[in-house]
């Protein structure tokens, strides 16, 4: 496990989290939220008021028992937002200059071959300013992985990067991860980009751990209203707790009864929030053959259609839930095949497993 | 042409080259790292000669170092040497008054080299003392040059501090630009504008010397650029 516990006054910390070893894991947040101040700390450029760092057992930092490894003697790689290449260093030395224990022809060649290992051995001799964003990337990948770290801390790698470079790269990065079982630990803003790549993942928000968990599960299931806003989650209200049997919880939301099959949330309350991933939010068919085991299907009406590319964004009114709005991604053909316009009638299924209860 | 005095001069400045060139390094980069709320009142107090008249500074030298003052008897009793109207006391005056062209150049060229930079290098494996040969005086020397070129170029040319606080001994005191003054005092435009055209070259060249270097350097990086 890679522990880390940090508390600091500028930038604001209060973090504590675990993360798996041998596995890719996202730190997600909006900006200041402190996930690059996260990294630096974790890699030992940033001294935080109270830190404790464990690393597969190993102590990098304890204010408590007055540990503290320095970073240039902690086994890990670090690339930063904009690589932090020396400018005044070709491509090879830089990679070199994660290589100083080694005699200078033997790091010259190591450093030619970590070259050659991302794609780009033909450009050892160039500097920093003659490189493009990808390949800039791929040298600071490099010279983070020339000294066979047991941590590679990725700070935002790809978000100067093009669209194509980027795709390309987290092919690469997954590739890696997978071929050296190396721990590997980045920050994002970017949720899709942290669901695409990372096994484990961990929203912050104002320096603090907003949920951390699986990745699939946590993308599934936030905790917190404050989680389901970070993610992005387009469908959040509060409802009425009815009851709960084995067939999950009854929820009054409005006039409507809806059932939920849990969520963090799962002790009988006055009010409870739930969400529902507007993908999830289903069209239905009259006379559905299976329409039970579609959940709760309730009235609509669809008061606003957008298209976003391949998919369509629509907003329907609820009949009976007070005028309440759901959002719904659909496919264009379903929109077509369902005559999906604004002021159409509708009908929508909420499956109780789609439903989620935070606290 | 007073050859003593040129040769007074020469000493002088690379006297003063050599001892402040050290403290500049270490004081700016230091300055150009620390967090100190005090930053900007020790800014303050090394650019002070930068706007005070030489006199001023030249008086308080020969208040503070005189040998009726405790630092002046406390040197005298360790040393045996008296700073006022001698060629260490010269030497501490124009170290004192080129503070702001050693340590103002260097402290903004350290400041180029950014945070990015100073944790790549630690995470690279670098120890503080690899990170600043390896990296940052790499980055920071044109800065370093300048200080030096303008030290030099400074110290040649002074005037009012070391006429204050050395007087105008010749072989011990008299430095190049007291000398000029000499002889225009006893109207001998000949030897005086000998030896100002001499400054004038001397301080030509270094300066064009340092521009040369730079230019060539950002030149180059141009051209790989």
């Amino acid at each position: 496990m890679l522990s880390i516990s940090l508390e600091h006054d500028t930038p604001d910390l209060g973090v504590e989290f675990q993360l798996p070893i041998g596995k890719l894991s996202a730190i997600v947040g909006p900006s200041g939220s402190g996930k690059t101040s996260v990294l630096r700390a974790v890699a030992g450029v940033l001294i935080t008021r109270r830190s404790r760092v464990i690393f597969d057992g190993d102590i990098w930092a304890d204010t408590e028992q007055r540990a503290f490894r320095p970073a240039h003697q902690r086994p890990l790689g670090f690339v930063s937002q904009t690589f932090g290449l020396f400018p005044h260093l070709t491509a090879a030395e830089n990679v070199g200059a994660a290589l100083t224990h080694l005699p200078r022809r033997a790091r010259a060649r190591e450093a030619q071959s970590c070259l050659d290992a991302v794609g780009i051995g033909g450009l050892a001799g160039r500097r920093p300013s003659e490189l493009s964003g990808g390949q800039g990337q791929r040298v600071a990948m490099a010279r983070a992985l020339a000294r066979k770290p047991r941590l590679l801390l990725l700070d935002e790698p790809f978000s100067a990067l093009d669209r194509s470079t980027r795709k390309r790269l987290h092919v690469e990065l997954k590739r890696l991860q997978n071929s050296l079982n190396m721990t590997v630990v980045f920050v994002t803003h970017d949720l899709d980009e942290a669901a695409q790549l990372s096994q484990t993942l961990v929203l912050l928000r104002h320096g603090r751990v907003v949920q951390q968990g699986p990745t699939p599960e946590l993308l599934r299931r936030p905790a917190t209203v404050e989680a389901a806003r970070l993610m992005d989650f387009a469908n959040l209200a509060r409802a009425r707790w009815v009851g709960s049997d084995a067939s999950g919880i009854t929820l009054r939301w409005g006039d409507v009864l809806l059932t939920a099959a849990g969520g963090s949330q799962s002790q009988p309350t006055d009010t409870v929030s739930w969400t529902v991933r507007a993908s999830d939010v289903l069209l239905v068919k009259h006379n559905h053959p299976e329409e039970s085991r579609l959940g709760t299907i309730l009235p609509a009406k669809v008061v606003e259609v957008i298209e976003m590319g391949d998919s369509v964004l629509a907003s329907v009114s609820v009949d009976d839930s007070g005028g309440e709005i759901l959002r719904m991604r659909l496919r264009p053909g379903a929109v077509r095949r369902h005559n999906v316009y604004p002021g159409s009638q509708v009908r929508i299924a909420l499956h109780p497993q789609a439903l989620v209860l935070m606290d | 042409m007073d050859w003593n005095a040129f040769h007074l001069s020469l000493k002088l400045a690379v006297w003063t080259l050599v001892l402040l060139l050290p403290v500049g390094v270490v004081t700016g980069r230091w300055l150009a790292r620390t967090q100190t709320r005090a930053r900007p009142w020790l800014q303050a107090l090394f650019a002070l000669p930068l706007v005070l008249p030489p006199t001023v500074v030249g008086y308080y030298l020969l208040v503070l170092t005189g040998a009726q003052s405790p630092i002046g008897e406390l040197i005298t009793s360790w040393f045996g040497v008296s700073l006022v109207f001698s060629f260490p006391g010269l030497v501490l005056a124009s170290v004192l008054v080129n503070l702001p062209f050693a340590i103002l150049p260097v402290q903004r060229a350290f400041e180029v080299v950014s945070q990015e930079l100073h944790d790549a290098a630690a995470c690279c494996g670098m120890n503080p003392w690899q990170a600043f040969t390896r990296i940052e005086m790499p980055l920071a020397w044109p800065g370093i040059l300048s200080a030096a070129v303008l030290t030099l170029g400074h110290t040649l040319g002074e005037f009012g501090v070391v006429l204050m606080v050395g007087g105008n001994i010749p072989g011990e005191t008299r430095t190049l630009s007291i000398a000029i003054f000499d002889r225009v005092q006893a109207f001998d435009p000949g030897a005086a504008g000998r030896m100002a055209g001499l400054l004038l070259l001397i301080s030509l060249v270094t300066v064009a010397l340092g521009y040369g270097v730079l230019e060539g350097r950002s030149r180059r990086a141009r051209g790989s650029g």
